[in-house]
């Protein structure tokens, strides 16, 4: 933990900007649509630009918390308000204040209906999923990771489309049935540390020290694993994925696919690996599996799609399998390319949705057969399209290939098996997405509807703007992204690699090494019980 | 000079995007000049450059530059290099020189086009990477541009979007080409981890090189049998040729540059460039010079029945490929690379004489309706002439010398199946090639009155291109003569400082020249006798003295079986079909039940399963509970007017109550301790 060097609650500005600005609209006259538009996208805007000011004063060198700030709250339970930052999260929170921006700008002529009440949601969306990524205290972080999930309810619920109701009581009681293990999760670990050391509190860091019993480990990494696994989504708890996207407005699919999901990859970062080390060890394999399923599962099922919608929500799911099989490759590669195929996911395949976004505003339809020669009346998205979707087929040059190179890498490296089969998704990826891409852009164009479609407007070319830079801007200078995340995640290798120093062994030699790896790791279980 | 090596990819790129983003408000003239003149200034470079490196003393010609650090994670770290050696600059030649050529030509052969600007936006993008590929100093640098030509080959063979064909063709051509790359990135994972247990972990071709001898040789045949799954994809072998006939779709000029030219001939490309590797799994040689060869053969009796003017230049660059495949694979690499340099030049003019052609024929490409375009295209028909002698291995043209070398190579390695097989594929492609001159260029001209009015000679933009090829095809082999220095031809010299390594001999004089030229001559001999036969089939003055069987249509008659599966192309693309892509979909609409039924009928079930616990609590409320609950009616409504109040929908209420309930829980907890 590193003093605030910047002298200034920066995290919690990031935070309380948006509350400010929820709070700012408020007092709005609901029918002045365009100034309650402008004021959020201003509070949007000044927050992204704030979160900048990290990237100046961060300390590339620690894996340590920084920007930290601490106020007592519930000292009769331990639980301070306590914020801090690593390299993760710092890429994380940058990626969440840009993408509230940029969901603002697609929601300017998408939503017409309670603009005032929309707009709130998204800010507090905005303040609460900042609040996830920076939280150091158990409370103050489960209070967060529960307060996303509200504004996210209305967006779907009020503001989705036909089967909102179904969809949304789904998503909101699925995630929330995995939260109450979560729950159960902190206060077990919670209960232990007290026990143990006779202090209880929700202080992470102070929750970091302390070796857990196997046990314990084993059962709370179970509990979770239920809370983050729902919300990556990993396979099978993936159902919710689509239906939620398909009914949500377009910012909702955006935050959602953008950051929401990031929410569950980053508890395992944060929570899982460095808190239940040996209980991760002994799952991994098990996760690995789920992942690399997930990954072509997730992508036949994005071929069978008619829905274009669809077809990107479950491309998610093989992403997200993706990401996860880097971080549970448990080593440097795996882990770097996960944490940045976050960044990729929340950049490529936000602005897939984007991209539908625009499309479904003009024509009021998502069906892939209602389109065809698209490219015909709209080059300019057409080319856009084209650009996102290399980079969700992961081409060299753009965001997707550093990541999915690094997470095949690093699984290579664990088990060879799964990353070949991880790697037939890169034939899979290719082909559903290039099969889309002829059905809508290319072709003649069938319908008469389709005729006069315009193209892209200033507005709209600004909200791509970004994700288009970031894609090409990752592709070919992805050092000046991993720079960041690296202390943070040769911090965990470390960690991993001291926990289990077999399986350093392993890196220089053969399979007798893995063997003992194993043996190691089976004393070491009973050495807890 | 060297140290501008970026420049040579810069410029493409530069034009690439100016054409991108402007070129739709330019003139067609001006989007044509952007385009050529960024190849060509390329293409200055590129000749300084070499210039510059042949006056450095052979061992030193081989040089890195260091752009910047692309990535690293751990123990693996990337730059951006590029390298400059006697292979990359000469694939750097022919990728801007033939590229420029073709731009040039393109600005004629397209400017009728609406979308010429996006073409030569694409185009100029293809030899970025093209160029990125040639030029990298590792593996991923190389990974970069063998994707990105991929990408390039995708939106040009696609270019004609509205046509579903070329569309389905363009998708075609990528998946089949990810198909390959899948095979290429395992080889790379598992070159670097057992680099990485060696203590050597890197990609750079240097490192890599230098490490070589320590990997298991398991290991290696490994590596380098997956690399060459990847060869196989890009440069359309056996068994994933079937995109190149299809990517025929695209503008002529792209099926000269891409599908001919250059990125077809990347596989070749990145064999040689491994030949240390290679040399030290000859179990892999094996397997790459008998899937080339076998290519070749099988490529090129396809070729025999095509009628498409395209599509018999298609097959009849899927053998040609296979017979460079041949040449690395017994690890002849400077015939190989050889080859590669002759067929860019003949191939790529036979490609865009075709093109011409097509044009003059307002855009019919069936052979059968052609016929007599000499007297019309006088300089088209020459130059093309001057292609399918070169292809046919007529001295003392570019092709003789290149595919001589290959064969005099396999035969003095001891390969003799595989000198047999391409003597045979020689005969059939002179065969195949002639008979497409005469069906073309000779005879009464067969297409309907309305297009043969319109035949023409195509513009001077197209025709110098055509000539300068013609040029090259004819004295391109030159550096590849053998007998006039002792250690091998001036190519084998030049190559000697990256070779070297390998394992290839030069080819030394012991077994005396009388040996080689016999066999010279048996080739020549071949090489005649196909094109001999072909006047006979084809040109009307030489039918009548040929012998009744040799009538087409009396020859596709008594061998209909074998006609038909020729000219259906032995039903590959059909065998797909059912035995991949079908299933592939069935098991999609399988997965797609499953996860319906199964996986969500789950999450549904659990749904209603609560929904029903709640109706049986619900009725047994009402009709247990009831009778209690009526007694204490008071009491609830005292009660309810406290909780009500609670109940406001106000969020941080909630958050409150929640808070609340947390401390009591903890509390009690801390207390009953």
């Amino acid at each position: 933990m590193i003093e605030n060097t910047l002298h200034l609650p920066i995290l919690s500005l990031l935070i309380f900007i948006p509350l400010l600005g929820a709070v700012c609209l408020l007092f709005f006259n609901a029918a002045s649509k365009d100034s309650i538009r402008q004021t959020a996208l201003g509070v949007t805007i000044i927050n992204f630009v704030v979160s900048l000011l990290l990237l100046a004063y961060f300390d590339v060198s620690t894996h340590k918390m920084q920007f930290v700030e601490r106020l007592p709250w519930m000292p009769w339970i331990g639980s301070d308000y306590f914020l801090g930052m690593d390299g993760i999260s710092l890429t994380l929170v940058l990626l969440t204040t840009l993408i509230s921006v940029v969901a603002i700008l697609c929601s300017w002529t998408a939503i017409e209906e309670r603009v005032k009440e929309y707009m709130i949601f998204l800010l507090i969306l905005e303040a609460g999923m900042v609040g996830v990524f920076v939280s150091l205290d158990m409370v103050v972080f489960f209070l967060f990771w529960e307060i996303g999930l509200v504004p996210m309810y209305f967006l779907i619920g009020i503001w989705g489309g036909k089967r909102k109701l179904y969809a949304n009581i789904k998503f909101f009681l699925y995630t929330l049935f995995g939260s109450v293990f979560m729950l159960a999760g902190i206060l077990a670990l919670y209960f232990a540390h007290g026990k143990a050391t006779g202090v209880y509190t929700f202080d992470l860091l102070r929750l970091y020290e302390m070796q857990y019993a196997y046990n314990l480990q084993w059962w709370v990494f179970l509990a979770f694993f239920l809370g983050f696994a729902i919300k990556v989504p990993l396979f099978p708890f993936h159902t919710w994925l689509p239906d939620a996207h398909v009914e949500a407005p377009t910012a909702g699919s955006v935050i959602l696919a953008g950051i929401l999901l990031k929410m569950g990859t980053y508890g395992f970062l944060r929570f899982n690996l460095p808190l239940l080390l040996d209980a991760t060890m002994s799952f991994a394999p098990f996760l690995l599996i789920l992942s690399v399923v997930g990954i072509v599962y997730g992508a036949f099922l994005a071929m069978a799609q008619k829905d274009i919608k669809k077809l990107v929500a479950y491309s998610s799911v093989s992403h997200l399998g993706a990401v996860m099989a880097g971080i549970f490759a448990l080593n440097q590669q795996g882990i770097d390319g996960g944490v940045l195929q976050m960044i990729n996911h929340g950049v490529s395949t936000g602005g897939l949705f984007l991209i539908i976004g625009m499309i479904y505003e003009r024509r009021h339809t998502r069906l892939i057969a209602d389109f065809g020669g698209i490219a015909k009346v709209m080059p300019v998205y057409a080319t856009l399209t084209l650009i996102i979707f290399f980079s969700s087929i992961g081409l060299p040059g753009t965001n997707g290939f550093v990541g999915e190179l690094l997470i095949l890498i690093g699984l290579f490296k664990s088990n060879v098996l799964l990353s070949v089969i991880a790697a037939t998704g890169v034939i899979l990826g290719a082909a559903y997405m290039l099969w889309m891409y002829q059905r809508v852009i290319f072709g003649e164009i069938t319908r008469e509807e389709n005729r006069t479609l315009k193209d892209l407007n200033g507005r709209e070319l600004l909200t791509l703007l970004p994700v288009i830079v970031l894609i090409l801007w990752i592709g070919i200078f992805p050092g000046h992204f991993l720079r960041y995340t690296n202390a943070s995640t040769t911090h965990l290798v470390e960690m991993i690699n001291k926990n289990h120093p077999a399986d350093v062994v392993a890196t220089h030699s053969s399979a007798g090494a893995e063997a003992h790896a194993l043996n190691a790791h089976a004393d070491k279980g009973e050495a807890h019980r | 000079m060297v140290e501008l090596v970026w420049l040579i990819p810069l410029l493409p790129l530069i034009g690439s995007v100016a054409n991108g983003v402007f070129g739709s408000r330019l003139s067609k003239g001006t989007v044509g000049v952007i385009g050529s003149a960024a190849v060509g200034l390329s293409f200055l470079i590129a000749v300084s450059i070499f210039w510059r490196i042949m006056t450095l003393p052979a061992d030193a010609r081989s040089i890195e530059i260091v752009a910047y650090n692309w990535l690293t994670s751990g123990g693996m770290s990337i730059d951006a290099a590029f390298l400059i050696d006697p292979l990359s600059t000469l694939m750097i030649l022919i990728v801007t020189g033939v590229g420029f050529l073709i731009h040039v030509y393109s600005s004629g052969y397209m400017h009728h086009d609406k979308g010429l600007w996006r073409f030569f936006s694409y185009l100029n993008l293809f030899i970025f990477f093209m160029l990125m590929l040639v030029l990298g100093a590792n593996y991923l640098i190389m990974f970069l541009g063998w994707e990105g030509v991929g990408l390039c080959s995708y939106l040009l063979i696609g270019f004609w979007y509205e046509k579903k064909s070329a569309g389905d063709a363009g998708k075609k051509a990528f998946v089949v080409n990810r198909i390959g790359d899948f095979g290429f990135i395992l080889g790379l994972f598992l070159l670097f981890w057992t680099l990485s247990d060696l203590g050597a972990a890197s990609l750079n071709y240097k490192d890599v090189f230098a490490a070589a001898h320590q990997i298991p040789p398991v290991t290696l045949t490994l590596i380098t049998l997956l690399f060459f799954v990847g060869a196989v994809g890009k440069s359309a072998q056996i068994p994933l040729f079937v995109w190149l006939p299809d990517a025929m779709e695209g503008p002529t000029p792209v099926s000269a540059l891409i599908h001919a030219a250059t990125m077809v001939t990347a596989g070749v490309y990145m064999v040689a460039r491994n030949n240390v590797l290679y040399s030290l799994a000859p179990y892999t040689g094996e397997v790459v010079a008998i899937i080339g060869i076998g290519t070749a053969l099988f490529a090129a009796t396809i070729g025999l029945v095509q009628n498409d003017i395209k599509k018999v230049l298609a097959y009849s660059t899927v053998s040609q490929l296979g017979y460079m495949f041949a040449a690395v694979g017994i690890g002849a690499y400077t015939a190989g690379v050889f080859h590669l340099m002759t067929h860019a030049f003949f191939k790529g003019l036979m490609f865009l004489g075709s093109g011409s052609v097509i044009h003059a024929m307002s855009g019919e490409q069936d052979m059968r309706k052609m016929g007599g375009l000499h007297g019309h295209m006088k300089i088209t028909s020459i130059t093309f002439i001057i292609g399918a002698l070169a292809i046919a291995g007529i001295p003392p043209l570019a092709g003789f010398w290149s595919k001589d070398e290959i064969l005099w190579e396999a035969f003095e390695k001891g390969h003799v199946g595989i000198w047999a097989v391409g003597l045979l594929t020689a005969g059939m492609t002179a065969f195949y090639m002639f008979r497409q001159v005469f069906m073309t260029f000779t005879g009464k001209c067969r297409a309907d009155e309305h297009t043969k009015h319109h035949i023409h000679e195509s513009p001077g933009s197209m025709t110098v291109p055509l000539i300068v090829l013609a040029v090259l095809a004819a004295i391109g082999g030159l550096v590849g003569i053998p007998f006039i220095f002792a250690d091998g031809t001036a190519l084998h010299q030049y190559f000697a400082p990256v070779f070297s390594h390998g394992a290839h001999a030069v080819v030394a004089a012991e077994a005396g020249h009388g040996l080689e030229i016999l066999l010279m001559a048996v080739s020549v001999a071949v090489g005649v006798s196909g094109i001999s036969i072909a006047a006979l089939m084809y040109y009307a003055p030489a039918r009548k003295y040929a012998p009744d069987f040799l009538a087409p249509e009396k020859m596709a008659e008594t061998l209909a079986p074998a006609h038909r599966l020729l000219y259906n192309k032995y039903y590959i693309d059909e065998l797909y079909d059912y035995l991949i892509v079908n299933p592939i979909k069935r098991l999609c609409r399988y997965c797609l039940d499953f996860d319906l039924g199964v996986i969500d009928g789950i999450v549904n079930g659990a749904g209603w399963l609560t929904r029903f616990t709640a109706w049986v609590s619900h009725k047994f409320d009402i009709y247990i509970v009831d009778g209690l609950v009526n007694s204490a009616a008071t009491f609830v409504s005292f009660n309810s007017l406290v909780w009500r109040r609670m109940q406001t929908g106000y969020l941080q209420h909630y958050a409150l109550i929640f808070v609340i309930g947390l401390i009591l829980i903890v509390g009690g907890a801390l207390l009953s301790r």
